[in-house]
């Protein structure tokens, strides 16, 4: 891979793609052989919004690969809040470490804060922008369970702000999948997705009601609708409602399909669906840590 | 005054552009970074009858040659826009337009939580499209307007 930094999947490669699982897949296989990989390695984590997931699957990553994290700690207790720049607190921090994880409120902070650094940053999340080590996460999570080609997908719920959406969608091009795109109205596929799902030749299919679409997936992503989003708690209830599923509602689907979600859930997915074969969000999130340490191996490979 | 006089009336040395979109001549002085503070003397003509654009805009710069990159910017609001490089009261060099591939520190990102809005020190960048300009930080496309999102 000849990406230093990770900022958004748009950079990635069909190739890419497959090399990072390829090397997730072995990880998992025999994690131990990489035990002692990158023992000086330092991760630097910046998170400018608090996280516990990635953060700690992150953590986890570095460290199963011989290595540790130096953490600047919440926001309220850095020089952030005495008012540094982005640009001036990265310059400094990649003084620390080998390669820089940041989670950032503002779309572009991860382009901008890469264009500041020599280590490798890796984008794990920024604003409503990107999550591309998601969206890795879930396409080993996909291809483990139904593999990546000729799949039709649906993808649910905040497709506007949603960054696990954009991630993926426009990752999905690489491979001959059918998209489908479940939304309300208000909460549909912003401009620039819409645009490079165009460019890249895919079709973009949107649909505000799951019922109609949903015997035909193979994979359903299901995501989040927050309160925020609407102007009151009222509009938000009577709207939530309509994109959220349970075990009697997925008796229409195929027997095979794969229900998938970043976590964490709220109340979009219920309970009675974890104790159906279609549930892999659990497994989704624990695959967080071979797949990245996949790519941080692959990241700080280069840097040697 | 008509439009032959106006193309052509006579400035020794500088820049003329013809045939921008009426009522857009502030918009392009605000593009070139031209504000009447660095002394240059500077004519406009607004909303001229033309045969090609109904309305046109006209400005002429002394005594300064523009660049083509600084040119091309234009291109963004005024497509059909036509340089005379002037050189001794002759018309030196005679140009078009060209969109160029990107551009920066030119507009503003319309998204108010991209990182370029921040108090950063960075500068805005834009990758130009066939309809509008993509933010290359926060991928946020403009399509509308573009001269709203003119730095100044
Ligand atoms: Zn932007």
């Amino acid at each position: 891979m000849r990406h230093d930094h990770i900022t958004s999947t748009k950079q990635l490669s069909r190739g890419d793609i497959e090399a990072i699982l390829d090397r997730a897949g072995e990880i998992a296989a025999d994690p131990l052989r990489f035990a002692d990989r990158h023992e000086d390695a330092l991760l630097g984590l910046l998170f400018f919004e608090p996280s516990t997931r990635t953060k700690m699957s992150f953590s986890a990553a570095i460290k199963r690969l011989g290595g540790d994290i130096v953490d600047m700690g919440p926001v309220d207790s850095s020089s952030v809040k005495k008012g540094e720049s982005l640009a001036d607190t990265v310059r400094v921090v990649e003084g620390y470490a080998d390669a820089l994880v940041m989670r950032h409120p503002s779309e572009g902070s991860a382009q901008m804060a890469s264009e500041y650094v020599d280590v490798p940053l890796i984008n794990a999340g920024d604003g409503a922008g990107q999550h591309p080590t998601q969206t890795l996460l879930d396409l080993y999570t996909i291809r483990e369970s139904a593999g990546l080609d000729g799949l039709t997908v649906g993808i649910m719920g905040d497709l506007k702000y949603g960054r696990t959406v954009h991630s993926l969608a426009q990752a999905l091009t690489n491979f001959e999948a059918s998209q489908h795109f479940i939304s309300p109205e208000s909460l549909k596929l912003p401009r620039n997705v819409r645009y490079d799902l165009h460019e890249e030749g895919s079709s973009i299919k949107e649909h505000t009601d799951l019922q109609e679409i949903l015997p035909s997936l193979d994979v359903l992503y299901v995501t989040r609708i927050q309160k925020e989003r609407f102007p009151d708690e009222s509009e938000y209830r009577a709207v939530a409602g309509e994109y959220q599923i349970d075990a009697d509602l997925l008796s229409a689907a195929k027997d095979d399909l794969t229900v998938m979600h970043p976590l964490p859930r709220v109340d979009e997915i219920a309970y009675d669906v974890d104790e159906t074969d279609h549930a892999q969000y659990f497994e989704q999130a624990h695959n967080g840590v071979p797949v990245r340490m996949a790519l941080l191996d692959t990241l700080l490979e280069g840097q040697a | 005054m008509t439009d032959r006089e106006l193309r052509v009336s006579k400035i020794e040395n500088g820049t003329v552009i013809d045939h921008i979109p009426g009522g857009q001549a502030l918009n392009v002085l605000a593009i070139l970074g031209i504000d009447g503070m660095s002394g240059e003397v500077v004519s406009i003509g607004m909303n001229v009858p033309s045969d090609r654009l109904g309305r046109k805009d006209v400005v002429k710069v002394e005594d300064r040659e523009l660049s083509q990159s600084e040119l091309d910017v234009l291109s963004l609001i005024a497509p059909a826009a036509t340089i005379n490089i002037i050189r001794g009261y002759e018309v030196a060099e005679k140009h078009l337009v060209e969109r160029p591939s990107e551009v920066s520190g030119i507009l503003q990102c319309s998204n108010h939580n991209c990182i370029t809005v921040d108090n950063e020190p960075v500068t805005s960048r834009f990758e130009v499209l066939d309809e509008g300009v993509r933010c290359v930080y926060c991928d946020t496309i403009i399509r509308d307007d573009l001269a709203a999102h003119i730095l100044v």
